[in-house]
């Protein structure tokens, strides 16, 4: 521990140099989980997929056959499977060793740096995220060992600076559509343009809910916030995010921005296949093919992280709090202990399985639902998250205030009162909107009545 | 050399240099045997038609005029929401602040509503205009 101290101070035989080593040893520590996962995650997307839709998928790459001369008789003649865990790396090899077909008339400089700009931003987003709990049990914030290596960064801007880097995937993907010279290519670039900022909105009204209730924009301050008293006053129970009521509207909002914002199914309009081709990678061939899959793929895996620390608790295991239990209940004090190192030393396991239900989800999700249209999605973006997000935004600083006002019930009382005034919005909005004249009589578009008369009545000549 | 954000910029470096080396190791290794047809834009197998850099809807563009309108609106709001909750701040600057935040969230919703009314967001092409700039009205359509 004390080298590490004097590791992180520059006091150590490193000197100043010290701070720098320790950056470039949490830096790995985060990129290479995320490169070694990458392909696990692809190969648990195939075989998942595949068990929902009845198939069997790819389960055969990695299997070793040892020859019957074969030293070790144990192994004479047996095969040793790996589940097909090795499809993903084939692939990447063979991706590599392909031709880069490049069509004449690109823009090249623009076309080559496009996959390398799709896949930036899904590696430097993390660089906030504590992928563990940065406080030993019983002790004061900061302390412990995993408080050296995570996160890579520990600045006041956190959340700030994962918006920030999220946005920039937009960059490589209308580039990457611009540059291509290829219809499909500027169609699928610019509508995944149009979504991704239009997701980008209701994604950041999300967070500014926990932001906002918790007071701090560092995300090891928001989990923290997380492992208090739930609601403020419920003591044994951690106040995960998705536990309160504001919390729970801010994570599916988030949830659902989150997605449009990898462009997974169903918001994978930019690459929507029966219309676009692939979209705005249609002329990208070889590994730069490859990159922007990666790119999506990591996207999702520090998404998920962001997800699972920002909502649901960061790196504890259970929203239990250990300590306050094992002062509460001096009888059950040693189990209640144990299990407070063990959620110590567990986090980072805690984090990724975490991590690992966000994205089965996903891809539960694309196994389940169909690709909606342009336009629902952008209505889904702008008429329905959005305005969701800034009447959240309003009903967690009523909350706040209201619970310091009259304490925890007056913090109801609130939720509920917002809850009727907007109800009533809606349902007279809602109204508002059906009494008036409907968008495909405005249009001049003259409606036929369905039933066989109806029909029959049609002068074929006048429609 | 104390900076808290030099690992941020290590993290960036190491993305940077990632991702310049898949795309171009894959530039390296791979064969080079381009033919015309391998050079031609891909358009289903048959000849392109045209250049592909061409008109787009003005929607695309419209949207993101708006998202820079919004976005700001919500930038300003971040130095106030770090400061909202903290310990530091006391009830009163809770309640005088939050009334503030909700004038200024009025500007915003009345800009909101605006960008409903006129159809901005709407992406059905014709309902965002008039039938008279169609080039006629709804009673000749009928």
């Amino acid at each position: 521990m004390d080298w590490l101290i004097a590791l992180r101070d520059g006091t150590g035989p490193l000197g100043q140099w010290g701070p720098i080593v320790l950056g470039v040893i949490r830096v790995l520590l985060f990129v290479v989980p995320i490169l070694t996962l990458v392909p696990g995650l692809i190969w648990w997307e195939r075989r998942l997929l595949s068990w929902m839709q009845d198939r069997i998928g790819p389960n055969r790459t990695g299997t070793i056959t040892f020859p019957e001369s074969f030293p070790l008789a144990g192994l004479r003649g047996k095969k040793v499977r790996t589940f097909g865990l090795l499809q993903p790396i084939a692939d990447g090899v063979k991706l590599f060793f392909k031709e880069d077909a490049t069509p004449a008339a690109v823009d090249r400089l623009v076309y080559f740096t496009a996959p390398a700009v799709a896949l930036f931003p899904a590696f430097a987003l993390g660089g906030t995220l504590p992928i563990a709990s940065l406080r030993y049990p019983f002790e004061a914030a900061g302390s412990g060992i995993f408080a050296f290596f995570t996160p890579v960064a520990n600045v006041d801007i956190g959340i700030l600076y994962v918006l920030a880097i999220s946005s920039l995937g937009v960059y490589g993907v209308v580039l990457a559509g611009y540059a291509s010279n290829n219809k499909y290519s500027l169609m699928g670039g610019l509508r995944a343009s149009a979504q991704l900022i239009s997701y980008e909105l209701a994604m950041a009204m999300s967070l500014a809910c926990v932001v906002m209730a918790s007071g701090s924009m560092k995300i090891p301050d928001i989990v923290a916030f997380q492992e208090g008293p739930l609601w403020g006053f419920v003591n044994g129970v951690q106040n995960w995010a998705i536990f309160t009521p504001y919390g729970l509207v801010a994570a599916v909002i988030f949830v659902i921005c989150m997605i449009a914002e990898t462009n997974r199914a169903p918001f994978d309009l930019p690459e929507a296949e029966n219309e676009l081709i692939a979209g705005y990678h249609t002329e990208y061939s070889s590994m730069k093919f490859a990159v922007f899959f990666m790119g999506e793929y990591a996207a999702m895996f520090v998404f998920s992280g962001v997800f699972a620390a920002v909502f649901l608790g960061g790196a504890n295991l259970m929203p239990f709090r250990w300590e306050q239990l094992s002062s509460d209940f001096p009888a059950m004090a040693g189990l209640f202990r144990g299990l407070a190192y063990a959620n110590y030393w567990l986090g980072p396991v805690a984090f990724l399985a975490k991590q690992a239900a966000g994205i089965t989800f996903f891809i539960w999700l694309r196994a389940t639902l169909p690709r909606l249209r342009y336009d629902q999605l952008m209505n889904l973006g702008w008429k329905s998250l959005l305005p969701m997000g800034v009447a959240n935004f309003i009903v967690v600083g009523l909350w706040v205030v209201c619970t310091q006002m009259f304490g925890p019930a007056g913090g109801f009382a609130s939720l509920l009162g917002a809850f009727v005034v907007l109800f009533v919005l809606y349902t007279n909005l809602v109204g508002a909107a059906k009494t008036s004249t409907p968008g495909i009589q405005k249009r001049g578009i003259k409606m036929v009545d369905p039933t066989p008369q109806g029909v029959t009545m049609v002068d074929p000549n006048k429609v | 050399m104390q900076n808290e954000f030099i690992p941020l910029l290590l993290l960036m470096l190491v993305a940077a240099v990632i991702c310049t080396a898949m795309v171009t190791l894959s530039w390296v290794l791979g064969p080079k045997k381009n033919t015309p047809y391998k050079a031609s834009p891909y358009e289903c197998g048959v000849q392109p038609a045209g250049n592909a850099n061409e008109r787009f809807p003005i929607k695309f563009y419209l949207v993101a005029i708006l998202f820079v309108m919004f976005d700001i609106e919500v930038v300003f709001l971040w130095s106030w929401l770090t400061v909202f909750n903290s310990p530091l701040t006391g009830l009163d600057f809770k309640i005088f602040s939050f009334m503030e935040v909700l004038v200024y969230l009025s500007t915003w919703i009345v800009g909101y509503a605006y960008v409903v009314r006129v159809g901005a967001i709407d992406w059905d092409e014709t309902t965002s205009l008039h039938p008279e700039k169609l080039g006629q009205t709804a009673q000749e359509a009928n």
